[in-house]
């Protein structure tokens, strides 16, 4: 199974990067400007937001004990948008990488507010309560800093930031986000023991060495750095950090660190399917890519709401 | 030998300063009236409280030891049972050793009798069930010390005996258990009681000897009656 969803990853961006084909066949030259200046940082993007939203997904769940946590749920992501807005219009920031520092410190901000409002062990409908709050005010606010933003095209941009967009950006954008999220994604994957640990109760692993207050804040941290440093380029997309470590779970047993690793090749494979969507699907505008996991996504949540209300968690 | 041996060991307004020194091979009670803080010491000698002080096992200090180590000397079964992941009962067992060891796996839930849950997610055990499947992951890389929050609560008659046999025979082989508990009919199996009230040691005894004291009368509010116990007339509030 594993090796068939890594197949599955392998082709699907192969998919990505080339089709359709015939524009890059047309001319040699042309061919290979569209392939490494458009198609490449697309591609990479979406593998790289889809894996980090995978493991901070799976990241989260772990720490909150909880399959609703996830970074849109959190509102990390819409914490991580405010603050690359914010960055990039009010602090006039136009460096990627120095955008993507601002979006990592909006997430941790946002997800800061949750553990206070909301604590390590909260019930569903606290982290639920306390996620949405954050979420709509920083959408709101994210909105607002656009709307009075000195740039008066910025207000046009609100949509790509709140769900999302992968359509043109640069290979030095897409890089500006892949390096510092990878790092967090990397340090993330070393704890998936620890919170493997943390299903036991956190006495358990606090009698085995992991203190954790501290793992909280560290996974928390990198979270939203690898969170953060996506939406700065790519804005916020829901959905795929919450449904894919519920997927990966099913391939670890039930253990929820563990699934950090599928969580992030399902959730690549989530958001290329998605994009991928957004391509075939031919508009004037390309459809923003958080529409299509927000399509796909939904009907996944309800089914999870409902596993859960019948007392069982997936 | 000295197995245990904790000084000055402290929680703010929980645990006033309490020094041990236990003996390996034994079986030793922890009882005390609610609050009395039966649960922050067994927290505090399992490194999970923020306690200061110092906790000595078998002659080494367990702050700063990492998780290998600290498998090898202590387990720890806090008194939740919750678990809200669905993980199979085997993995739950495999996930107290450091490497998974299929044999020792299948010795752990032999000695629970596991067999039909084995494969089962421990989310839907019952809490008799679960208790079983996590005393099998504390037991499992057989620590020198094991600290068990109330492992008899929510035991079946059949698996109260089966416990006391199984850590008594842990304790024959030379581990320390210490346990916490309210069922005074369990305090004659164990080889030394600790009566905590007021978040210290007030006394460590043979149990025989505690129980027939004033003290432990007094700090329990009740009386042995006829082979059972009673409230003391002078503690009994009047009925509403």
């Amino acid at each position: 199974m594993r090796l068939l969803i890594a197949f599955l990853l392998i082709v699907l961006a192969a998919l990505h990067l080339l089709w359709p084909l015939t524009p890059l066949a047309l001319d040699p030259e042309l061919g290979r400007t569209l392939l490494f200046e458009l198609r490449l940082p697309r591609t990479l993007i979406v593998l790289g937001y889809g894996a980090a939203l995978g493991i901070s997904g799976a990241a989260l769940q772990a720490l909150f004990a909880n399959p609703l946590a996830s970074p849109d749920i959190s509102g990390a992501s819409s914490g991580a948008a405010l603050g690359a807005v914010l960055g990039g219009y009010w602090l006039g920031f136009s460096q990627p990488l120095a955008l993507a520092l601002c979006g990592a410190a909006g997430a941790a901000m946002a997800m800061v507010m949750l553990l206070l409002l909301a604590g390590r062990r909260a019930e569903s409908t606290t982290l639920l309560l306390a996620g949405l709050a954050i979420s709509l005010a920083a959408g709101a606010a994210t909105s607002l800093a656009l709307a009075l933003a000195p740039s008066p095209f910025a207000f046009y941009d609100a949509f790509d930031w709140l769900m999302g967009s992968v359509v043109d950006r640069s290979l030095d954008q897409a890089l500006a986000a892949l390096v510092p999220a990878s790092i967090a994604c990397a340090l993330l994957l070393r704890r998936a023991h620890a919170l493997d640990l943390v299903a036991l109760g956190e006495d358990v692993a606090a009698s085995l060495g992991h203190q954790p207050r501290r793992l909280a804040r560290e996974i928390v941290g990198l979270s939203a750095a690898a969170i953060g440093a996506f939406v700065a380029v790519a804005g916020a997309i829901g959905f795929v950090g919450l449904v894919a470590p519920v997927l990966a779970r099913r391939l670890t047993r039930g253990h929820p660190g563990r699934a950090m690793t599928p969580a992030a090749v399902i959730g690549a494979i989530l958001l290329t399917l998605a994009d991928l969507a957004v391509r075939a699907i031919p508009l004037d505008r390309p459809l923003p890519i958080g529409v299509v996991t927000a399509l796909f996504g939904t009907p996944m949540f309800l089914y999870l709401i409902d596993t859960m209300r019948r007392g069982v968690a997936s | 030998m000295t197995s245990l041996l904790a000084s000055a060991l402290a929680i703010p307004y929980r645990l006033h300063p309490s020094s041990l020194a236990l003996d390996g091979g034994q079986l030793v009670a922890l009882v005390g009236p609610n609050g009395g803080g039966k649960t922050s010491l067994l927290r505090a000698l399992a490194g999970v409280e923020d306690a200061s002080g110092e906790v000595r096992i078998d002659g080494e200090r367990i702050a700063g030891l990492g998780e290998a180590r600290r498998r090898a000397l202590l387990a720890f079964l806090p008194a939740s049972r919750d678990i809200g992941w669905p993980i199979a009962a085997q993995d739950v067992i495999a996930l107290g050793l450091a490497r998974r060891d299929k044999p020792r796996i299948r010795q752990m839930i032999e000695l629970f009798e596991l067999d039909a849950m084995a494969e089962r997610p421990v989310s839907r055990l019952s809490t008799g069930e679960r208790t079983r499947v996590l005393l099998a992951r504390a037991m499992a890389a057989n620590p020198r010390l094991l600290l068990l929050d109330e492992p008899f609560a929510n035991l079946e008659p059949y698996w109260v005996l089966r416990l006391a046999t199984i850590l008594r025979n842990l304790a024959d082989c030379g581990t320390l258990v210490l346990v916490a508990l309210h069922d005074l009919g369990q305090l004659d199996r164990f080889d030394r009681a600790l009566l905590l009230a007021d978040g210290a040691v007030q006394m460590d005894e043979a149990p025989a000897d505690l129980v027939a004291s004033e003290r432990f009368e007094s700090i329990f509010r009740i009386a042995a009656a006829d082979g059972g116990w009673t409230v003391r007339p002078a503690d009994r509030q009047s009925s509403p």
